[in-house]
Formats: structure tokens, C-alpha cells, sequence
């Protein structure tokens, strides 16, 4: 019941999303076909405008976008004339998808084992310099680290490719680079999780009664340390799976994480719309998933 | 405390079902397709492939591999040759054009090209519907200008018609001397009728794509790459070099760089794919080459606002500036600094000494325009746009204009930089006092600069308007004799960069391009900055 208001309540969230971005985007200065050379005659400017309504009040516009999206059709791309922005998506999201799935299996395959150990060997050498790598992974940007990652693995080393998405091979930077930062901070949350967790008066129960060590940090200690992580991933993924403009912009792959930033610098009013909605779909469902996900790992969690 | 044995163990199960499942992911996600002969970096993702709608010359090579014209530009100096059409007549007073095309065309989908298709693709072109930006250079042609506009509706009425299926009869309203280098230009080729009919605005995603030129579309991935594969029913597919080319859409300097050094690129095109930190090491090394083309950085004034109203203030304002110092500061890839606006190199054409570097002269005028020292002189804006993927050229020829201006004549310049989509109408508008601007010429003739600060121009941008200078150019267009024209020509432009000065000229472009030439053959360097697909290819078995 919980879970059908939530998706009901999604409806005229997306509405107002797609109001505001269209509004937005066309408040700002400059139009999709102001460029450097001026067609011949103003008549071809102007015709080009009728062609995409661009000459109708902009609530007019709106209207004529809403009613397209009920029928799946996000409309045409504007800057790229050939293809519509359902092309964009169909083409970009499955890569982004790809590269952003892989960023995430990265982020808490290394970054749940680096908390888990950190918080078990508390104090010791493991503890320090895991945490510290941790920090560095937050510290270090992106934009630094996949230079870095080319330079040293793909030029130097020629273990791997320097660019492009086409074979397995070009597809272990990407998301290492695009994941780091998020094994550290999968890493301190669940870190911090577990030493909260450890303090609780049923771990103490349990070690009294004689629950051996690893029974009690795996079956006790990390479902409770676990939820903030969990929590946390419900936005992580939606920002990795919706492409990384700098990322893709330095491995050249071709996501809609480029297209995400270029449309509204090329005034490209139905891109910028359309991969809006997109971001704010995955958003609210994936939110939701974390929230159900709650009330499966911790029976204390309950939705009305 | 230690883990236990059962606990290592299910940390090396967790670990291998991680891996598993991440390498399947990778294996799932992989595509299979055969390597490309040549591989082309190629600064940016193509707004279109259609020949009507591109503007950008990135788009312009892939689409001259697709389509062809009635002539095709050879690869060694950009020369307008037989295209299609296999050759042609001229009327004595150069206005009627008949072109007889090769008895051998056919589309790559095998049906034979014919008469009917130049007439149709250069109707499209000139279509209000088809909205085409760069139709204004069939306005040569007898009423095209007034269908394109929508003053005339029948497209019958345009001076192009289909004698036979053979011939084509163009009439134009003035002996045009570059009428063939026209012809050659995309929006001038022949595109599929039929297709375009069945598929509206989406016709270059039918496949097969019927296509009149050198190459056929193999595919076409947004922002990954465009895959040309080789026409064999084009009429010089003999000679057609490579067979699968590809298109990179590129336009971060370091990754085109990567690529070129790991071999997986063979060919970068333009200057901007320079990482600029680099580019006195990199301009040295043997497979970098720098030639110039027919491009000019230049400045506007807009002389409707005070006191830029004054030619005196605009030759000062350009008689301050050392321009040998933002070549060698900013540009630094062995520009040469001009003082005109038609480039060297030009076709039939010299241009006439603008003004020089001259501080002393400059300040006497602007004191002869009530000045003094620059006293009194209002502040005013310069308006430059950010350049693509952060270049910050504009930005900093406007701090170095901006120094020399202060240093020289005493006068304050504030600086406003905006996005290159509002840019451009801000500069159309004349919402701007000083601009920046640049011109890279459509095809080799001095027309193509020079036309552009006629009176009304679309392109004129400045608020200038001479009616001498108007006079002179158009006197020029209609003669047939190449010294007159040249004369008329260069009368005009000495209007244009020494007394008016609406504008005035830094330096001409300079292009740069990488490639291995012991490995890749076939690149000529030439003023128009074109290089056909079909005459490169790589040198095989010496790698």
C-alpha cells in the first residue's frame, strides 16, 4: 500500500520536474539554432523555428511536450536533427548503464570489505591504513585520478586501452576511475556503521552468552551496520548509472552523461527535458528500492 | 582476533562470484566488429550527415565522402574537378552552365542517378521547408533566392533544369567565377529522392542508405563513431584507397592525443585537439603538420554606438595592437599576423596592405577624434565567447587587447565573456560595442570574405553599411575578367581594413593536423583545409 502512494505521489512530482526544467531552459538566453553563420535570409531562420513550434508561447510548447510524452515521444533532438531524443537514450543509457553498474559493483566490492576490515581490526595497522586509502579515494577527484589511471595503466604499461568502449578491455578504468570515490565512501559508512553497531547493548547480550566473534560481527553486527550503506546506494546509483560527463568525456564513451551537460550548454530544450525525467525517474525508483530493501534487512523497519 | 576458517572461506567464494559476475557483465556488454582500415579523430559528434543541415566543417568530411556534387574538389590543391557530371559547357557571357553527367552513376543501392536528382537535391536545398542555413550560396543561381525566401513558390521557376537525363542546364544571374567550387560544396550534392520521400527528416537512418559518393554509411553511434564503408558502385571506386573508415567523435585533446600514441587513432584533425600545454613540443615533432588556410581572426566594431562611430577611433583602436606579440604569446602555432581580411593564399587574388602596428599614429587620432590621451573616452565592452571544451584562446587575446589598449591610447575596456549559444545572437543583434569574430571561407575566392560587409548582409554584424564599398563588390561579381575583378576587389577591401575599418584583422588561421606520413598517404595540405576520403589510405606491409 506504502509503495503504491509512493509511485502515485511520483506522477505529479515528474510533472513539476519537467515544468521547471522546460521553464528553465527556456528562460535562458540564446537559442538550439542561434549560431556563427547567419542563414542567408532571416525567412530560413524563421522557418526553421515553425518547424520545431519554437515560434509559439512557450506554455503552447509545453503543452504540445506533455502530449507527445504520453505517447512515449520525447520529442526531436534539436542540435543533433537526425535523431530524437528517445535515439539518445536508447543508445547512451545502455552504456551508461553498463559503465555505471560496473562503478557500483566496484564501489561496494571494495568498499564493504575495506569497512568491514577497518571496523574488525580497530586500532591496528589494517584499520589505518584502510582508513587512509579510504580518504584518499574520496579525496581524489575523478578528473585526477583517470588521467592518472591513463597515463600509468595504458600508456606506460599498455595493460589497457586509453580510450573508447568496445571490448572487455576497455572497460576496467572507466569504472574505477568513476567508482572511487565512492569505495571510500561506501568504506567510512560502513566503518562508522559497524563501530556504532558494536556498542549496542544486543552485541553485548550476545558475546555474554558466548556467540563466537565472527558469527556475531557477520550475522548481527554488519545487517544493522549495513542500512546506511544501503541508504546511501539509493543516490550513488542513480548518479553512476546516469553517466559521468567528465568520465565519458575522458574515455570517450558514449553515454548520455556527455549529453546531459551539452545540451543545456547547446540550448538543446528537448535533450535537456528529456534526460531530466530520466534522472528523476531513476531517482524516485531507486529510492524506492532502498526503501523496500530497509524493511527486508531490518524487521524493525516498518511502512504504514 | 582471527577469523575463522569458515569465514576465509566465504570471503574467496564472495570474491570469486564478485569477479564472475563483473567479467560476465564485461563479456555481455562487448561488441564484435571488424577494425577500420583508418581510424580519424574527428573534434566533435556530428550534428547531422544530412548536406543541407551541416555547417561544420567536422561534418563536412564525412558527408563529402557520402554524397557527391556535379564536381568534386581534387586532393592536392582543393581544385573544383568533374564530379558527377564528367564535363561541361560555359555561354560566353558565363551565366549558362550545361553539365553532362557520366553515363556510369548509380546509387550504392544500384539504381542509376540521373538529372532529376541534381534538380531535386538542389530544390530541397533552396526548400523554405528544408530551412537549410547555407542556402544562400546557391543564390547565384536565377531565382533561388526568391524561392528560398518564399517570394516565388514554383520550384520550376529556379534556374536549374534537367535537359535530358543526362544534362543539367543551370542559368545564374551574374557570371559567378566560383561557380564550380560551388558545385563542389556538400549542400550543392546529389542526394536520394526516393529515400527522402519515404522517411521525412529521419532518412538517414534507412539503410541501405543510397548514397552518390565515395563512401556508404556502415553505421552511425552517437558519440561513439561513424563507420564509413566503401561504395563500390561509385563511378571512381578504382580508385577509392581505403575500405572501412571510421570517425571518432572527439574533443578532449589529451584523449585524441592518448589514442594517436597508442596507435588506436591514425589521423587527428584541427588545432583545438592540441592539449595547448603541449603544443611547442608537440609542433616540433616531424608528424605534426601546420599549414595555413583561408581563415581570419578578426575584430568588429559596432559603429552604430559612439564614439565608435568615428572611423578615427576605430584606426586607432587598430593601429594599437601588436599583433606579432599574440601569435607568439597565445596562438603559438606560427600564425601569421595580417593586416587584410582576404587570407594569402586566395585564388586570383592579392590583397592590399591594411594598417600596421603603429602606437604613435594611433594616439594622433584618437587625440584628432577628441581624445586626448584618452581622456574622455567612455568605457566600453569587448564580447567574446568561451571557446569549445575550455580552450581559452578568446580569453586571452581579450586581456592581451585589453593591456595594449589601456598601455597605447589610455582607454578602459572591460571584459564579458559569454556561452557561444548566446554569443552569437548577442553579436547579431549589435548588443556588443567591440567583438570578437573569425571567418574560415566556404570555398577559394575572395568573395566569400569580402561579401560579407555588403550592406544588409546577414553576416555583416557590424551596423556598416558603404555604398562605395557596396558598388565595388558588386562591380567585381559582375565581370568575367579576372584582373578588373581582382581590382574592384581589392579597391573594396582598402575601403574595408584602411579607411572604414568596421573590423580589423589579427592573424590568419593555421591548421594543424597529426599523422604518421611514413604510415598514412594521401593528405595533401592545401588552403581550403579539405582532404578527400577516397585518396587516403595507410602504407601497408611496413607495419
Amino acid at each position: 500500500m506504502y509503495f503504491l502512494r509512493r509511485t502515485l505521489f511520483a506522477i505529479p512530482l515528474l510533472l513539476v520536474i519537467s515544468a521547471l526544467a522546460f521553464a528553465l531552459v527556456h528562460a535562458a538566453p540564446g537559442g538550439p539554432f542561434d549560431r556563427e553563420r547567419k542563414p542567408a535570409s532571416p525567412e530560413i531562420e524563421h522557418n526553421l523555428k515553425a518547424k520545431y513550434h519554437l515560434d509559439e508561447p512557450v506554455w503552447k510548447q509545453y503543452g504540445r511536450y506533455l502530449g507527445g510524452l504520453l505517447h512515449g515521444d520525447f520529442g526531436p533532438s534539436l542540435k543533433y536533427r537526425n535523431h530524437s531524443v528517445g535515439d539518445i537514450i536508447a543508445q547512451g543509457l545502455p552504456v551508461s548503464l553498463t559503465l555505471g553498474g560496473l562503478a557500483f559493483c566496484f564501489a561496494t566490492g571494495l568498499g564493504i570489505p575495506l569497512g568491514f576490515f577497518t571496523a574488525a581490526r580497530r586500532g591496528g595497522w589494517t584499520d589505518y591504513t584502510g582508513s587512509f586509502l579510504a580518504v584518499l579515494a574520496v579525496c581524489i577527484p575523478s578528473f585526477v585520478l583517470a588521467p592518472v589511471l591513463i597515463l600509468v595503466f595504458a600508456i606506460k604499461l599498455e595493460l589497457f586501452p586509453v580510450a573508447l568502449w568496445e571490448t572487455p578491455w576497455h572497460m576496467i578504468l572507466p569504472p574505477i576511475a568513476l567508482g572511487s570515490f565512492f569505495v571510500g565512501q561506501v568504506a567510512r559508512i560502513l566503518r562508522e556503521g559497524m563501530l556504532t553497531a558494536t556498542q549496542a547493548e544486543f552485541v553485548t547480550a550476545a558475546r555474554a552468552k558466548g556467540l563466537g566473534e565472527t558469527t556475531l560481527l557477520f550475522k548481527h553486527v554488519f545487517r544493522i551496520a549495513v542500512l546506511p550503506v544501503v541508504s546511501y546506494s539509493g543516490p550513488m546509483l542513480a548518479d553512476l548509472l546516469t553517466g559521468s560527463f567528465i568520465i565519458e568525456n575522458i574515455f570517450q564513451i558514449p553515454g548520455i552523461g556527455v549529453f546531459l551537460v551539452n545540451s543545456s550548454l547547446n540550448r538543446d530544450y528537448t535533450v535537456v527535458v528529456g534526460l531530466s525525467l530520466l534522472y528523476a525517474v531513476l531517482l524516485i525508483a531507486l529510492n524506492l528500492v532502498v526503501d523496500f530493501t530497509y524493511t527486508w534487512l531490518d524487521p524493525r523497519v516498518k511502512y504504514e | 582476533m582471527p577469523f575463522t576458517k569458515r569465514a576465509r572461506r566465504f570471503f574467496r567464494r564472495a570474491r570469486f562470484l564478485f569477479y564472475l559476475a563483473a567479467f560476465a557483465c564485461l563479456l555481455g556488454c562487448s561488441r564484435r566488429e571488424p577494425p577500420a582500415d583508418l581510424t580519424i579523430v574527428n573534434s566533435s559528434e556530428p550534428e547531422s550527415l544530412d548536406p543541407a543541415i551541416i555547417t561544420a566543417q567536422s561534418d563536412m568530411r564525412i558527408v563529402s565522402g557520402l554524397f557527391e556534387g556535379l564536381t568534386r574538389l581534387e586532393p592536392v590543391a582543393a581544385r573544383a574537378v568533374p564530379g558527377l557530371a564528367h564535363h561541361w559547357e560555359v555561354s560566353p557571357d558565363g551565366t549558362v552552365y550545361t553539365f553532362h553527367l557520366r553515363t556510369n552513376l548509380l546509387w550504392s543501392t544500384g539504381e542509376p542517378i540521373t538529372a532529376d536528382d541534381v534538380v531535386y537535391s538542389w530544390r530541397r536545398e533552396l526548400s523554405p521547408a528544408t530551412a537549410s542555413d547555407y542556402a544562400g550560396q546557391l543564390y547565384y543561381v536565377k531565382n533561388a533566392a526568391d524561392f528560398n525566401t518564399g517570394k516565388i513558390r514554383d520550384p520550376s521557376r529556379i534556374g536549374v533544369q534537367a535537359l535530358d537525363p543526362l544534362t543539367v542546364r543551370v542559368e545564374l544571374n551574374h557570371p559567378t567565377l566560383f561557380f564550380l567550387d560551388i558545385c563542389a560544396m556538400p549542400l550543392a550534392s546529389v542526394v536520394p529522392r526516393q529515400t527522402i520521400g519515404k522517411y521525412g527528416d529521419a532518412w538517414l537512418n534507412a539503410r541501405p542508405l543510397p548514397v552518390s559518393g565515395a563512401y556508404e554509411l556502415a553505421a552511425w553511434r552517437l558519440n561513439d563513431r561513424v563507420r564509413l564503408r566503401k561504395n563500390p558502385r561509385y563511378w571512381d571506386a578504382a580508385h577509392t584507397q581505403s575500405r572501412l573508415i571510421d570517425f571518432l567523435p572527439i574533443s578532449t585533446p589529451n584523449t585524441a592525443l592518448s589514442l594517436y600514441m597508442r596507435g588506436q587513432a591514425d589521423i587527428v584533425w584541427d588545432k583545438e585537439l592540441i592539449p595547448s600545454e603541449l603544443m611547442d613540443v608537440l609542433l616540433k615533432r616531424p608528424d605534426f603538420h601546420t599549414y595555413p588556410y583561408l581563415g581570419t581572426y578578426f575584430i568588429r566594431f559596432n559603429v552604430t554606438r559612439k564614439p565608435f562611430d568615428d572611423p578615427r577611433v576605430r584606426r586607432a583602436l587598430a593601429l594599437a595592437v601588436d599583433k606579432d606579440r599574440i601569435v607568439k604569446k597565445i596562438t603559438r602555432a606560427g600564425e601569421i599576423t595580417t593586416s587584410h581580411l582576404v587570407p594569402p593564399g586566395t585564388a586570383n587574388y592579392t590583397s592590399p596592405e591594411g594598417l600596421h602596428y603603429d602606437p604613435t599614429l594611433a594616439r594622433q587620432l584618437l587625440a584628432q577624434a577628441g581624445f586626448p590621451g584618452g581622456k574622455g573616452f567612455p568605457r566600453f565592452e569587448y564580447l567574446f565567447n568561451s571557446g569549445a571544451g575550455g580552450l581559452k584562446l578568446h580569453e586571452d587575446i581579450a586581456i592581451e587587447l585589453q593591456q595594449m589598449w589601456r598601455r597605447e591610447l589610455g582607454i578602459e575596456m572591460e571584459l564579458r565573456q559569454v556561452e557561444s549559444q548566446v554569443f552569437w545572437g548577442t553579436q547579431s543583434r549589435l548588443e556588443y560595442t567591440v567583438s570578437r569574430s573569425s571567418w574560415i571561407g566556404d570555398y577559394n575566392d575572395a568573395n566569400t570574405f569580402l561579401g560579407m560587409f555588403l550592406s544588409g548582409d546577414g553576416n555583416n554584424e557590424t551596423g556598416w553599411s558603404h555604398a562605395r564599398y557596396d558598388e565595388l563588390v558588386h562591380a567585381a561579381n559582375a565581370t568575367t575578367d579576372p584582373a578588373l575583378r581582382e581590382q574592384r576587389f581589392q579597391q573594396a577591401e582598402t575601403i574595408l581594413i584602411r579607411d572604414e575599418v568596421p573590423i580589423f584583422p589579427l592573424y590568419v588561421y593555421m591548421g594543424v593536423n597529426y599523422f604518421d606520413t611514413n604510415k598514412i598517404a594521401g593528405i595533401w595540405q592545401n588552403v581550403l583545409d579539405d582532404h578527400p576520403l577516397r585518396t587516403i589510405r595507410k602504407i601497408k606491409g611496413r607495419f
